[in-house]
Protein backbone atom coordinates (compact mmCIF):
# COMPACT_ATOMS: atom_id res chain seq x y z
CA UNK A 1 0.00 0.00 0.00
CA UNK A 2 1.38 2.93 -1.33
CA UNK A 3 2.05 5.66 2.02
CA UNK A 4 0.90 9.11 1.12
CA UNK A 5 3.93 11.70 1.98
CA UNK A 6 3.45 14.95 3.43
CA UNK A 7 5.46 17.79 1.80
CA UNK A 8 6.24 21.16 3.22
CA UNK A 9 4.06 22.82 0.74
CA UNK A 10 0.90 20.99 1.26
CA UNK A 11 -0.16 19.41 4.20
CA UNK A 12 -1.77 15.95 4.53
CA UNK A 13 -4.88 16.52 5.27
CA UNK A 14 -7.43 13.55 5.35
CA UNK A 15 -6.82 9.61 6.24
CA UNK A 16 -10.92 8.10 7.15
CA UNK A 17 -9.08 5.73 9.72
CA UNK A 18 -7.33 7.57 11.63
CA UNK A 19 -9.86 8.86 13.72
CA UNK A 20 -10.51 10.20 16.62
CA UNK A 21 -13.28 10.08 18.77
CA UNK A 22 -16.58 11.89 16.37
CA UNK A 23 -17.01 14.22 19.14
CA UNK A 24 -13.80 15.99 19.39
CA UNK A 25 -12.73 15.62 15.28
CA UNK A 26 -16.13 17.65 15.23
CA UNK A 27 -14.87 20.21 17.59
CA UNK A 28 -11.55 20.48 16.03
CA UNK A 29 -12.96 21.25 12.48
CA UNK A 30 -15.82 23.79 14.03
CA UNK A 31 -13.18 25.61 15.41
CA UNK A 32 -10.97 25.64 12.17
CA UNK A 33 -14.70 26.49 10.53
CA UNK A 34 -15.40 29.74 13.14
CA UNK A 35 -14.99 32.56 10.46
CA UNK A 36 -17.82 30.36 9.02
CA UNK A 37 -19.96 30.69 12.38
CA UNK A 38 -19.38 34.24 12.84
CA UNK A 39 -20.37 35.42 8.86
CA UNK A 40 -23.46 33.25 9.35
CA UNK A 41 -24.26 35.27 12.57
CA UNK A 42 -23.55 38.20 10.86
CA UNK A 43 -25.62 37.31 7.98
CA UNK A 44 -28.26 36.80 10.22
CA UNK A 45 -28.02 39.79 11.89
CA UNK A 46 -27.61 42.30 9.28
CA UNK A 47 -30.41 41.07 6.93
CA UNK A 48 -32.73 41.35 9.83
CA UNK A 49 -32.05 45.22 9.69
CA UNK A 50 -31.21 45.86 6.46
CA UNK A 51 -34.36 46.64 5.14
CA UNK A 52 -35.77 48.28 8.33
CA UNK A 53 -35.87 52.13 9.36
CA UNK A 54 -35.42 52.17 12.71
CA UNK A 55 -32.40 49.57 12.10
CA UNK A 56 -30.34 48.19 15.25
CA UNK A 57 -33.10 49.75 17.61
CA UNK A 58 -35.77 47.41 15.89
CA UNK A 59 -33.61 44.92 17.13
CA UNK A 60 -34.42 46.09 21.00
CA UNK A 61 -37.86 47.35 20.66
CA UNK A 62 -39.48 44.78 18.50
CA UNK A 63 -39.34 41.69 21.14
CA UNK A 64 -40.20 43.87 23.75
CA UNK A 65 -43.14 45.17 21.88
CA UNK A 66 -44.95 42.09 21.76
CA UNK A 67 -43.95 41.43 25.97
CA UNK A 68 -45.45 44.57 26.71
CA UNK A 69 -48.84 43.84 25.55
CA UNK A 70 -48.72 40.68 27.25
CA UNK A 71 -47.76 42.32 30.51
CA UNK A 72 -50.31 44.97 30.02
CA UNK A 73 -52.83 41.98 29.49
CA UNK A 74 -51.61 39.80 32.53
CA UNK A 75 -50.54 42.64 34.93
CA UNK A 76 -54.11 42.70 36.15
CA UNK A 77 -54.83 39.03 36.56
CA UNK A 78 -51.18 38.99 38.61
CA UNK A 79 -51.64 42.57 40.83
CA UNK A 80 -50.29 40.97 43.38
CA UNK A 81 -46.84 40.35 42.11
CA UNK A 82 -44.87 43.26 42.74
CA UNK A 83 -43.71 44.55 39.26
CA UNK A 84 -45.31 42.06 36.89
CA UNK A 85 -43.48 43.64 34.21
CA UNK A 86 -40.52 42.48 35.32
CA UNK A 87 -41.47 39.16 36.66
CA UNK A 88 -42.51 38.71 32.82
CA UNK A 89 -40.31 39.94 30.94
CA UNK A 90 -37.46 38.64 32.50
CA UNK A 91 -38.65 35.15 32.04
CA UNK A 92 -40.12 35.60 29.02
CA UNK A 93 -36.34 37.13 26.77
CA UNK A 94 -35.35 34.39 28.78
CA UNK A 95 -37.59 32.01 26.93
CA UNK A 96 -37.96 33.52 23.63
CA UNK A 97 -34.35 33.55 23.09
CA UNK A 98 -34.32 29.24 24.14
CA UNK A 99 -37.59 28.75 21.62
CA UNK A 100 -36.06 30.87 18.99
CA UNK A 101 -32.31 29.59 18.84
CA UNK A 102 -34.09 25.83 19.11
CA UNK A 103 -35.99 26.51 16.25
CA UNK A 104 -33.81 28.33 14.15
CA UNK A 105 -30.82 25.50 14.90
CA UNK A 106 -33.28 23.17 12.96
CA UNK A 107 -34.44 25.14 9.84
CA UNK A 108 -30.17 26.25 9.97
CA UNK A 109 -29.38 22.78 9.83
CA UNK A 110 -31.76 21.47 7.79
CA UNK A 111 -30.74 24.34 5.16
CA UNK A 112 -26.85 23.63 5.80
CA UNK A 113 -28.11 19.77 5.08
CA UNK A 114 -28.68 21.04 1.47
CA UNK A 115 -25.07 21.94 0.65
CA UNK A 116 -23.05 18.96 2.41
CA UNK A 117 -24.03 17.15 -0.40
CA UNK A 118 -21.29 18.59 -2.05
CA UNK A 119 -18.90 19.77 0.02
CA UNK A 120 -18.13 19.29 3.41
CA UNK A 121 -18.85 21.23 6.01
CA UNK A 122 -18.81 20.95 9.65
CA UNK A 123 -22.74 20.80 10.56
CA UNK A 124 -22.89 21.46 14.09
CA UNK A 125 -21.68 25.14 12.51
CA UNK A 126 -25.08 25.96 11.66
CA UNK A 127 -26.66 25.07 15.71
CA UNK A 128 -23.22 27.08 16.87
CA UNK A 129 -24.23 30.39 14.51
CA UNK A 130 -28.17 29.95 15.48
CA UNK A 131 -27.26 30.17 19.16
CA UNK A 132 -24.63 32.92 18.09
CA UNK A 133 -27.70 34.79 16.95
CA UNK A 134 -30.05 34.51 19.83
CA UNK A 135 -27.01 35.46 22.45
CA UNK A 136 -26.83 38.97 20.44
CA UNK A 137 -30.43 39.61 20.13
CA UNK A 138 -30.58 38.23 23.88
CA UNK A 139 -27.80 41.07 25.13
CA UNK A 140 -29.20 43.43 23.13
CA UNK A 141 -32.43 43.27 24.57
CA UNK A 142 -31.15 43.17 28.03
CA UNK A 143 -30.90 46.99 28.22
CA UNK A 144 -34.92 47.97 27.68
CA UNK A 145 -35.13 45.01 30.31
CA UNK A 146 -32.73 46.24 32.91
CA UNK A 147 -34.30 49.81 32.07
CA UNK A 148 -37.92 48.89 32.50
CA UNK A 149 -37.06 46.58 35.96
CA UNK A 150 -35.80 49.89 37.45
CA UNK A 151 -38.44 51.56 36.29
CA UNK A 152 -41.08 49.46 38.41
CA UNK A 153 -38.75 49.42 41.22
CA UNK A 154 -37.06 46.22 40.96
CA UNK A 155 -33.69 46.38 43.03
CA UNK A 156 -30.87 46.25 41.20
CA UNK A 157 -27.74 44.89 42.92
CA UNK A 158 -24.00 43.64 42.57
CA UNK A 159 -26.05 40.08 41.61
CA UNK A 160 -26.39 41.58 38.03
CA UNK A 161 -23.05 41.04 37.73
CA UNK A 162 -23.82 36.55 38.14
CA UNK A 163 -26.09 37.73 34.30
CA UNK A 164 -23.23 36.31 32.54
CA UNK A 165 -23.23 32.61 34.03
CA UNK A 166 -26.66 32.80 33.82
CA UNK A 167 -26.57 33.55 29.81
CA UNK A 168 -23.54 30.92 29.47
CA UNK A 169 -25.84 28.52 31.02
CA UNK A 170 -28.68 28.95 28.79
CA UNK A 171 -26.48 28.85 25.62
CA UNK A 172 -24.67 25.54 26.86
CA UNK A 173 -28.59 24.28 26.76
CA UNK A 174 -29.96 26.09 24.34
CA UNK A 175 -27.08 24.33 22.29
CA UNK A 176 -27.83 20.71 23.26
CA UNK A 177 -30.64 21.05 22.94
CA UNK A 178 -30.66 22.24 19.88
CA UNK A 179 -27.84 19.75 18.49
CA UNK A 180 -30.47 16.93 19.35
CA UNK A 181 -33.30 18.17 17.76
CA UNK A 182 -31.34 18.77 14.23
CA UNK A 183 -30.09 15.74 14.44
CA UNK A 184 -33.46 14.43 14.31
CA UNK A 185 -34.69 17.09 12.14
CA UNK A 186 -32.15 15.73 9.33
CA UNK A 187 -34.24 11.69 9.46
CA UNK A 188 -37.41 13.19 10.29
CA UNK A 189 -39.31 16.44 8.60
CA UNK A 190 -41.99 16.33 10.92
CA UNK A 191 -39.47 17.31 13.86
CA UNK A 192 -39.92 20.67 13.29
CA UNK A 193 -43.47 20.72 13.35
CA UNK A 194 -43.91 18.50 16.63
CA UNK A 195 -41.41 20.90 18.08
CA UNK A 196 -43.64 23.92 17.33
CA UNK A 197 -46.25 21.61 19.59
CA UNK A 198 -43.91 20.58 22.32
CA UNK A 199 -42.50 24.08 22.60
CA UNK A 200 -45.83 25.97 23.46
CA UNK A 201 -46.83 23.07 25.83
CA UNK A 202 -43.40 23.43 27.56
CA UNK A 203 -43.78 27.29 27.97
CA UNK A 204 -46.92 27.12 30.08
CA UNK A 205 -45.64 24.04 32.45
CA UNK A 206 -42.79 26.83 32.87
CA UNK A 207 -43.65 29.53 35.38
CA UNK A 208 -43.04 32.54 32.90
CA UNK A 209 -46.68 34.25 32.85
CA UNK A 210 -48.19 33.04 36.06
CA UNK A 211 -46.36 33.32 39.10
CA UNK A 212 -45.25 29.23 40.35
CA UNK A 213 -47.29 29.41 43.72
CA UNK A 214 -50.84 29.32 41.74
CA UNK A 215 -49.84 25.81 40.61
CA UNK A 216 -51.65 23.05 43.19
CA UNK A 217 -49.10 22.11 45.87
CA UNK A 218 -49.35 18.65 45.28
CA UNK A 219 -47.51 18.67 42.16
CA UNK A 220 -45.81 21.63 42.48
CA UNK A 221 -42.63 20.60 43.45
CA UNK A 222 -42.41 18.21 40.43
CA UNK A 223 -43.65 20.20 37.65
CA UNK A 224 -41.02 22.85 38.52
CA UNK A 225 -38.14 20.91 39.30
CA UNK A 226 -38.59 18.22 36.67
CA UNK A 227 -38.42 21.20 34.41
CA UNK A 228 -34.87 22.17 33.38
CA UNK A 229 -36.40 25.10 31.94
CA UNK A 230 -37.14 26.24 35.14
CA UNK A 231 -34.01 26.60 36.44
CA UNK A 232 -32.24 28.17 33.52
CA UNK A 233 -35.67 31.18 34.32
CA UNK A 234 -34.81 31.21 37.44
CA UNK A 235 -30.99 31.98 37.13
CA UNK A 236 -32.25 34.22 35.02
CA UNK A 237 -34.53 36.25 37.16
CA UNK A 238 -32.92 36.16 40.35
CA UNK A 239 -30.36 38.52 39.24
CA UNK A 240 -32.99 41.11 37.31
CA UNK A 241 -36.35 40.65 39.57
CA UNK A 242 -34.86 39.26 42.92
CA UNK A 243 -31.64 40.94 43.03
CA UNK A 244 -30.03 38.38 44.42
CA UNK A 245 -27.74 35.73 43.29
CA UNK A 246 -29.44 32.11 42.23
CA UNK A 247 -29.78 30.33 45.42
CA UNK A 248 -27.85 26.72 45.31
CA UNK A 249 -30.91 24.52 45.07
CA UNK A 250 -31.34 26.36 41.28
CA UNK A 251 -27.94 26.94 40.49
CA UNK A 252 -26.32 23.41 41.31
CA UNK A 253 -29.25 21.22 39.12
CA UNK A 254 -29.21 23.91 36.79
CA UNK A 255 -25.62 23.99 35.85
CA UNK A 256 -25.49 20.07 35.73
CA UNK A 257 -28.43 19.67 33.37
CA UNK A 258 -26.99 22.42 31.41
CA UNK A 259 -23.43 20.64 30.80
CA UNK A 260 -24.82 17.38 30.83
CA UNK A 261 -27.44 18.29 28.06
CA UNK A 262 -24.71 20.35 25.82
CA UNK A 263 -22.28 16.73 26.39
CA UNK A 264 -24.86 14.90 25.16
CA UNK A 265 -26.49 16.54 22.49
CA UNK A 266 -22.56 17.30 21.01
CA UNK A 267 -21.67 13.57 21.12
CA UNK A 268 -25.42 12.30 19.33
CA UNK A 269 -25.11 14.71 17.14
CA UNK A 270 -21.14 14.49 16.28
CA UNK A 271 -21.78 10.19 15.76
CA UNK A 272 -25.13 10.81 13.77
CA UNK A 273 -23.28 13.07 11.65
CA UNK A 274 -21.22 10.48 9.65
CA UNK A 275 -24.35 9.32 8.35
CA UNK A 276 -25.80 12.32 7.12
CA UNK A 277 -24.46 12.10 3.65
CA UNK A 278 -26.12 9.33 3.20
CA UNK A 279 -29.16 10.63 4.41
CA UNK A 280 -29.53 13.97 2.28
CA UNK B 1 5.32 13.89 -6.83
CA UNK B 2 3.17 11.11 -5.59
CA UNK B 3 -0.24 10.61 -4.68
CA UNK B 4 -2.84 13.06 -3.45
CA UNK B 5 -5.71 10.63 -3.90
CA UNK B 6 -5.58 6.76 -2.25
CA UNK B 7 -8.28 5.17 -2.11
CA UNK B 8 -8.18 1.62 -0.15
CA UNK B 9 -11.15 -0.80 -0.97
CA UNK B 10 -13.42 1.70 -0.23
CA UNK B 11 -17.40 -0.02 -0.24
CA UNK B 12 -20.63 2.34 0.49
CA UNK B 13 -23.72 0.67 1.58
CA UNK B 14 -26.85 2.57 2.37
CA UNK B 15 -29.05 1.16 4.34
CA UNK B 16 -32.82 2.05 4.30
CA UNK B 17 -35.70 0.59 6.00
CA UNK B 18 -38.09 -1.81 3.93
CA UNK B 19 -41.18 0.04 5.01
CA UNK B 20 -41.12 3.77 3.84
CA UNK B 21 -40.43 5.66 6.82
CA UNK B 22 -41.23 9.39 6.08
CA UNK B 23 -41.98 10.66 9.41
CA UNK B 24 -41.09 10.59 12.93
CA UNK B 25 -43.95 9.42 13.68
CA UNK B 26 -44.10 6.52 11.14
CA UNK B 27 -40.17 5.36 12.43
CA UNK B 28 -42.06 5.28 16.23
CA UNK B 29 -44.65 3.46 15.24
CA UNK B 30 -42.25 0.86 13.24
CA UNK B 31 -39.92 0.74 15.94
CA UNK B 32 -42.47 0.10 18.78
CA UNK B 33 -43.69 -2.97 16.63
CA UNK B 34 -40.06 -4.10 16.46
CA UNK B 35 -40.45 -4.91 12.99
CA UNK B 36 -38.31 -2.51 10.68
CA UNK B 37 -36.85 -4.68 8.52
CA UNK B 38 -33.90 -3.03 6.45
CA UNK B 39 -32.52 -3.45 2.32
CA UNK B 40 -29.03 -2.51 1.65
CA UNK B 41 -27.53 -0.96 -1.53
CA UNK B 42 -24.02 -0.95 -2.27
CA UNK B 43 -23.67 2.08 -3.86
CA UNK B 44 -19.88 1.24 -4.09
CA UNK B 45 -18.29 -2.41 -3.91
CA UNK B 46 -14.62 -2.62 -2.88
CA UNK B 47 -12.77 0.23 -5.28
CA UNK B 48 -9.51 0.89 -5.00
CA UNK B 49 -8.14 3.66 -7.08
CA UNK B 50 -4.68 5.88 -6.36
CA UNK B 51 -4.67 9.00 -8.64
CA UNK B 52 -1.39 11.23 -8.51
CA UNK B 53 -0.69 14.86 -8.76
CA UNK B 54 -1.11 16.49 -12.30
CA UNK B 55 -3.48 13.35 -13.70
CA UNK B 56 -6.70 13.81 -15.36
CA UNK B 57 -8.34 11.13 -14.40
CA UNK B 58 -11.54 9.96 -16.72
CA UNK B 59 -14.73 8.61 -14.72
CA UNK B 60 -16.89 7.25 -17.00
CA UNK B 61 -20.24 4.91 -15.76
CA UNK B 62 -24.14 4.52 -16.92
CA UNK B 63 -26.36 6.34 -14.68
CA UNK B 64 -26.49 4.94 -11.07
CA UNK B 65 -22.80 2.92 -11.61
CA UNK B 66 -21.37 5.14 -8.32
CA UNK B 67 -19.37 7.76 -9.93
CA UNK B 68 -21.18 10.68 -7.86
CA UNK B 69 -20.83 8.79 -4.97
CA UNK B 70 -17.00 8.30 -5.33
CA UNK B 71 -16.73 11.78 -5.92
CA UNK B 72 -19.05 12.48 -2.63
CA UNK B 73 -16.42 10.16 -0.67
CA UNK B 74 -13.30 11.95 -2.21
CA UNK B 75 -15.27 15.49 -1.20
CA UNK B 76 -15.46 14.26 2.33
CA UNK B 77 -19.30 14.74 1.62
CA UNK B 78 -19.75 11.02 2.39
CA UNK B 79 -17.43 8.74 4.92
CA UNK B 80 -17.25 5.05 3.61
CA UNK B 81 -18.64 2.27 4.75
CA UNK B 82 -15.66 -0.06 4.69
CA UNK B 83 -12.14 1.05 3.39
CA UNK B 84 -10.05 3.92 3.88
CA UNK B 85 -9.33 7.33 1.96
CA UNK B 86 -6.71 9.00 2.00
CA UNK B 87 -6.14 12.67 0.85
CA UNK B 88 -3.53 15.21 0.63
CA UNK B 89 -4.40 18.87 -0.11
CA UNK B 90 -8.01 20.38 -0.42
CA UNK B 91 -10.86 18.85 -2.56
CA UNK B 92 -12.54 21.62 -4.83
CA UNK B 93 -15.86 20.32 -5.93
CA UNK B 94 -15.88 23.22 -8.51
CA UNK B 95 -19.50 24.67 -7.95
CA UNK B 96 -21.08 27.51 -7.87
CA UNK B 97 -22.42 27.26 -4.60
CA UNK B 98 -25.49 29.58 -5.12
CA UNK B 99 -27.31 28.30 -2.41
CA UNK B 100 -24.75 29.59 -0.10
CA UNK B 101 -25.78 33.19 -1.75
CA UNK B 102 -28.21 35.64 0.74
CA UNK B 103 -30.06 38.03 -1.65
CA UNK B 104 -29.96 40.85 1.05
CA UNK B 105 -26.63 40.80 1.07
CA UNK B 106 -24.05 42.68 -1.30
CA UNK B 107 -22.23 40.96 -3.61
CA UNK B 108 -18.69 41.37 -1.41
CA UNK B 109 -20.49 40.37 1.81
CA UNK B 110 -21.67 36.94 0.05
CA UNK B 111 -18.43 36.89 -0.85
CA UNK B 112 -16.86 36.30 2.55
CA UNK B 113 -20.00 33.89 3.59
CA UNK B 114 -19.40 31.60 0.81
CA UNK B 115 -15.82 31.78 1.21
CA UNK B 116 -16.48 30.54 4.54
CA UNK B 117 -18.68 27.80 3.38
CA UNK B 118 -15.66 26.80 0.90
CA UNK B 119 -13.61 26.66 4.34
CA UNK B 120 -11.56 30.02 3.82
CA UNK B 121 -10.49 32.21 6.59
CA UNK B 122 -11.09 35.54 6.74
CA UNK B 123 -7.72 36.23 5.55
CA UNK B 124 -7.81 33.87 2.37
CA UNK B 125 -10.51 35.97 1.25
CA UNK B 126 -9.17 39.51 1.85
CA UNK B 127 -6.08 37.89 -0.10
CA UNK B 128 -8.09 37.01 -2.86
CA UNK B 129 -11.11 39.77 -2.75
CA UNK B 130 -9.80 41.92 -6.19
CA UNK B 131 -8.98 38.87 -8.48
CA UNK B 132 -12.76 37.51 -7.14
CA UNK B 133 -14.30 40.69 -8.50
CA UNK B 134 -11.94 41.24 -11.57
CA UNK B 135 -12.80 37.54 -12.65
CA UNK B 136 -16.27 37.84 -12.36
CA UNK B 137 -16.17 41.30 -13.89
CA UNK B 138 -18.47 42.83 -11.30
CA UNK B 139 -16.21 46.06 -10.02
CA UNK B 140 -19.10 47.97 -10.42
CA UNK B 141 -21.97 46.31 -8.38
CA UNK B 142 -20.11 44.34 -5.86
CA UNK B 143 -21.26 46.74 -3.33
CA UNK B 144 -25.50 46.55 -4.64
CA UNK B 145 -27.47 43.67 -2.69
CA UNK B 146 -27.78 40.42 -4.90
CA UNK B 147 -31.27 40.56 -5.36
CA UNK B 148 -30.21 43.13 -8.14
CA UNK B 149 -27.83 40.78 -10.06
CA UNK B 150 -29.13 39.37 -12.61
CA UNK B 151 -28.93 35.04 -12.55
CA UNK B 152 -25.59 35.70 -15.10
CA UNK B 153 -23.90 37.60 -12.69
CA UNK B 154 -24.60 35.34 -9.49
CA UNK B 155 -23.41 32.62 -11.46
CA UNK B 156 -20.42 34.27 -12.36
CA UNK B 157 -19.86 35.32 -9.02
CA UNK B 158 -20.05 31.89 -7.88
CA UNK B 159 -17.84 30.30 -10.18
CA UNK B 160 -15.31 33.29 -9.72
CA UNK B 161 -15.19 32.51 -5.46
CA UNK B 162 -15.06 28.90 -6.05
CA UNK B 163 -12.15 28.99 -8.37
CA UNK B 164 -9.99 31.61 -7.28
CA UNK B 165 -7.88 29.23 -5.09
CA UNK B 166 -6.15 26.59 -6.81
CA UNK B 167 -7.10 23.06 -5.92
CA UNK B 168 -4.91 20.31 -4.88
CA UNK B 169 -7.61 18.23 -6.28
CA UNK B 170 -10.42 19.71 -8.40
CA UNK B 171 -13.54 17.94 -9.30
CA UNK B 172 -15.29 18.67 -12.64
CA UNK B 173 -18.94 17.06 -13.22
CA UNK B 174 -20.56 19.81 -14.33
CA UNK B 175 -20.61 21.35 -17.91
CA UNK B 176 -19.21 24.67 -17.82
CA UNK B 177 -22.79 26.67 -18.74
CA UNK B 178 -22.28 29.69 -16.93
CA UNK B 179 -22.22 33.39 -18.42
CA UNK B 180 -21.36 34.30 -22.12
CA UNK B 181 -18.44 32.76 -24.29
CA UNK B 182 -15.65 35.45 -23.26
CA UNK B 183 -16.30 33.91 -19.49
CA UNK B 184 -16.66 30.36 -20.35
CA UNK B 185 -12.97 31.11 -22.06
CA UNK B 186 -11.64 32.49 -18.59
CA UNK B 187 -13.04 29.47 -16.78
CA UNK B 188 -11.61 26.94 -19.36
CA UNK B 189 -7.73 28.72 -19.17
CA UNK B 190 -8.42 29.16 -15.39
CA UNK B 191 -8.43 25.43 -14.65
CA UNK B 192 -5.90 24.56 -17.45
CA UNK B 193 -3.71 26.99 -15.76
CA UNK B 194 -4.99 24.74 -12.28
CA UNK B 195 -3.87 21.50 -14.21
CA UNK B 196 -0.36 22.73 -15.59
CA UNK B 197 0.41 23.92 -11.95
CA UNK B 198 -0.09 20.16 -10.50
CA UNK B 199 -4.01 20.10 -9.71
CA UNK B 200 -5.04 16.29 -9.76
CA UNK B 201 -8.40 16.40 -11.62
CA UNK B 202 -11.41 13.94 -11.59
CA UNK B 203 -13.65 14.60 -15.09
CA UNK B 204 -16.56 12.76 -14.96
CA UNK B 205 -18.94 13.21 -17.96
CA UNK B 206 -21.38 11.22 -20.24
CA UNK B 207 -20.09 12.20 -22.96
CA UNK B 208 -17.09 9.72 -22.99
CA UNK B 209 -15.89 11.94 -26.42
CA UNK B 210 -14.92 14.67 -23.96
CA UNK B 211 -12.90 12.07 -21.53
CA UNK B 212 -11.03 10.96 -24.17
CA UNK B 213 -10.23 14.37 -25.65
CA UNK B 214 -9.12 15.95 -22.06
CA UNK B 215 -7.61 12.72 -19.97
CA UNK B 216 -4.83 10.07 -20.49
CA UNK B 217 -6.37 7.99 -18.07
CA UNK B 218 -9.94 6.54 -17.54
CA UNK B 219 -11.76 4.42 -14.80
CA UNK B 220 -15.04 2.38 -15.67
CA UNK B 221 -17.80 2.09 -12.76
CA UNK B 222 -20.67 -0.24 -13.13
CA UNK B 223 -22.77 -0.76 -10.39
CA UNK B 224 -20.85 0.21 -7.96
CA UNK B 225 -17.51 -1.46 -9.06
CA UNK B 226 -14.66 -0.77 -10.71
CA UNK B 227 -14.53 -2.20 -13.82
CA UNK B 228 -11.83 -1.04 -15.27
CA UNK B 229 -8.70 1.12 -14.96
CA UNK B 230 -5.78 2.62 -17.43
CA UNK B 231 -5.17 4.19 -20.70
CA UNK B 232 -8.37 6.36 -21.69
CA UNK B 233 -8.83 4.98 -24.98
CA UNK B 234 -8.62 1.13 -23.74
CA UNK B 235 -11.47 2.14 -20.86
CA UNK B 236 -13.56 4.10 -22.94
CA UNK B 237 -13.53 1.07 -25.79
CA UNK B 238 -14.80 -1.65 -23.14
CA UNK B 239 -17.41 0.70 -21.80
CA UNK B 240 -18.96 1.45 -24.90
CA UNK B 241 -18.80 -1.90 -26.12
CA UNK B 242 -20.98 -3.15 -23.00
CA UNK B 243 -22.86 0.09 -23.77
CA UNK B 244 -23.89 -1.23 -26.73
CA UNK B 245 -24.03 -5.24 -25.84
CA UNK B 246 -26.70 -3.78 -23.47
CA UNK B 247 -28.60 -2.06 -26.66
CA UNK B 248 -28.91 -4.83 -28.42
CA UNK B 249 -29.76 -7.13 -26.11
CA UNK B 250 -32.70 -4.68 -25.10
CA UNK B 251 -33.11 -4.01 -28.94
CA UNK B 252 -33.91 -8.23 -29.21
CA UNK B 253 -36.46 -8.23 -26.35
CA UNK B 254 -38.57 -5.65 -28.46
Amino acid sequence: MTEIQPTQDTEFTYDSQQRKSPALEELLDVIKYRDLIFQLVRRDIVTRYKRSILGIAWTMLQPLGMMLIMAIVFSTLFQRVEGYVAYLLSGLVAWTFFAQTTNAAIFQTVWGGSLIRRIHIPMTTFSISSIGTGVINLALSLIPLLIIALIVGRPITWAILFLPVSFLLITAFALGVSLILSTMAVYFPDIKEMYQIIIQAWMYLTPIIYPADILPETYRFWILHLNPMYYMISMFRAPIYYGMLPSPDILIPGTLISLATLLAGWIYFANKADEFGYKI
Amino acid sequence: MGPVIVLDNISVRYRAPEAKIGTFKEYAIQALKRNMRFKEFNALNNVSLQVDEGEILGIVGRNGAGKSTLLKVIARVLIPTEGRVRLRGRVSPLLQLGAGFHPELTGMENIFLNGALLGRTRREIESRLEDIVEFADLEAFIHSPLRTYSSGMVARLGFSIATTWKPDILILDEILSVGDENFREKCSLRIESFQKEGAATLLVSHHSSSIETMCSRAIWLDHGTMKADGAVKDVVALYRQSERGRNKQQGKSL
